[in-house]
């Protein structure tokens, strides 16, 4: 796991509840979609720190389990363990408020329910975070693709959840901003924030991960650490998906 | 066409000389006017944005109605406020028939079915866009409805800004609690109305000139504030 660089830290202040919540996990979770079963008994128990990168084809349940895990769709069936306000979700497409950027960020710390004062110095540090200094008082949404997203992570920091949920968050950006998100989502992971990641990009899970979920047809295929899976997977699905073919 | 030439002439020695009847008439329309969409927005604002956020029985037929209020007759309205606070009517202890509070209500009854109109659509439009975003932050109704009034400010001045006009064209509902009461409840749609059925069309040319300025002044404003928006790419 990469050690925390010099700078703004992720969680700076003390939490409400210092005693450790039990660990987010998915218990034979089931959500249909008309007669599909679009998530079908996935049963995914993250570890309580690090990297999970949760990989797969399109449609095999990814964002539908970061949706669920972060409380927007509750399952027909199954259990969900999960602590909501320690617990921030970052979209692929980023939803930002019609505000400048600091006000993005101050939206949500009061949302924390912070006071002013902390709030501004908090608004510092996540501008610093997110190297957005000089554009905090540009409107968001003129933000181009990497800004946007590094200030939707850093948005997400704002509530110092224990848990960060990321769903491809440098899809269709370009290396330079992947690699500015990436080092954020390190420094979450070194700051101890639990990280789940939707990616397709198996250099990003070898970059980031210390696990891999491998998802197909709603259930998890394959789990386990990230170097035995992206080198030698060991489901059918999996090896199809890391060699390249086409998972239908 | 002398006699219209001589009031067109006349109409611009008045509006240009600002004539003390004529500012007291533009005066009375803007304060009435402007209490009466305060006051719409005071409710039509909270109103609109809970029709948009809320889900209950009968939401869909509640919405058809308010959009069917936008079309509300003034005179209808008129003579419902005219009921309410004559004499024999339950605010009649108040004495507030043709006085200028009764004007303010009876167009802020015109106006706050368009300002509720509006917020709902701007606040619904919003809320399809924040929604997910704010259920993530684990925030309640009222931290919700303030963050989609705050964001759709722009949008929501253009429907203050709607309702303005209205209430500044209005003419049917004024006439019939105001009364039309000469420096009194006398405001420019009725002072036209008047001065026309008087023949004195010079008063009437220049209050329709000041009243049409001030409409234009209010389509342009609507303009400005949502090209702003658009130009710092908040809409």
């Amino acid at each position: 796991m990469p050690e925390a660089p010099d700078g703004p830290r992720i969680l700076s202040f003390p939490r409400h509840a210092d005693a450790a919540p039990p660990r987010p996990a998915l218990e034979a979770v089931r959500v249909t979609r008309g007669r599909r079963a679009v998530l079908d008994g996935l049963t995914l128990r993250l570890p309580g720190a690090g990297v999970t990168a949760l990989m797969g084809p399109n449609g095999a349940g990814k964002s539908l389990t970061l949706r669920v895990l972060a409380g927007l769709i509750r399952p027909e069936t199954g259990a969900v363990r999960r602590t909501p306000r320690e617990t921030a979700l970052v979209f692929q497409r980023p939803v930002l408020l019609r505000r400048s950027v600091a006000g993005n960020l101050d939206h949500a710390l009061r949302a924390a329910g912070l006071a002013r004062r902390v709030r501004r110095e908090r608004t510092e540090e996540l501008l610093a975070l997110g190297g957005l200094e000089a554009l905090q008082s540009r409107p968001a949404r003129a933000l181009s693709g990497g800004e946007a997203q590094r200030l939707a992570l850093v948005r997400a920091l704002a509530g110092r959840p224990r848990l960060l949920l990321l769903d491809e968050p440098t899809a269709s950006l370009d290396p330079r901003a992947t690699a500015a998100i990436e080092s954020i989502v390190a420094r979450c992971a070194a700051e101890g924030v639990e990280v789940v990641l939707v990616t397709h990009d198996r250099g990003q899970a070898a970059r980031l991960a210390d696990r891999v979920a491998f998802l197909h047809q709603g259930r998890v295929a394959e789990a386990g650490s990230a170097a035995r899976i992206l080198r030698h997977p060991s489901s059918e699905a999996a090896v199809a998906y890391l060699e390249g073919r086409l998972l239908i | 066409m002398a006699g219209f030439g001589d009031a067109f002439a006349q109409a611009a020695g008045l509006a240009l000389g600002l004539d003390g009847e004529l500012l007291g008439i533009v005066g009375l329309s803007l304060a009435v006017s402007l209490s009466a969409t305060a006051l719409a927005c005071l409710v039509g604002l909270p109103l609109g944005a809970l029709l948009a956020v809320t889900r209950f029985p009968g939401r869909s037929a509640a919405v058809a109605v308010l959009n069917a209020l936008m079309g509300l007759p003034p005179v209808v309205v008129g003579l419902s406020v005219y009921l309410l606070v004559s004499a024999s009517g339950p605010l009649g202890p108040l004495r507030l028939l043709y006085t200028p509070a009764a004007m303010i209500l009876a167009q802020a009854i015109l106006v706050t079915p368009i300002v509720a109109a509006l917020t709902r659509e701007t606040v619904a439009a919003l809320d399809a866009e924040y929604d997910e975003y704010l259920r993530t932050l684990d925030a309640g109704p009222l931290f919700r409805v303030g963050t989609l009034l705050w964001d759709g400010r722009f949008a929501l001045t253009t429907a203050a800004l709607a309702g303005l006009g209205r209430a500044l064209a209005e003419v049917g509902a004024v006439m019939i609690v105001g009364g039309n009461i000469a420096h009194s409840t006398r405001v420019m749609t009725t002072a036209i109305a008047l001065e026309t059925s008087k023949g004195e069309l010079a008063m009437a040319l220049a209050l329709g000139a000041i009243l049409v300025t001030l409409s234009l002044a209010v389509t342009a404003a609507v303009t400005g504030v949502r090209l702003r928006a658009e130009a710092a790419a908040h809409a």
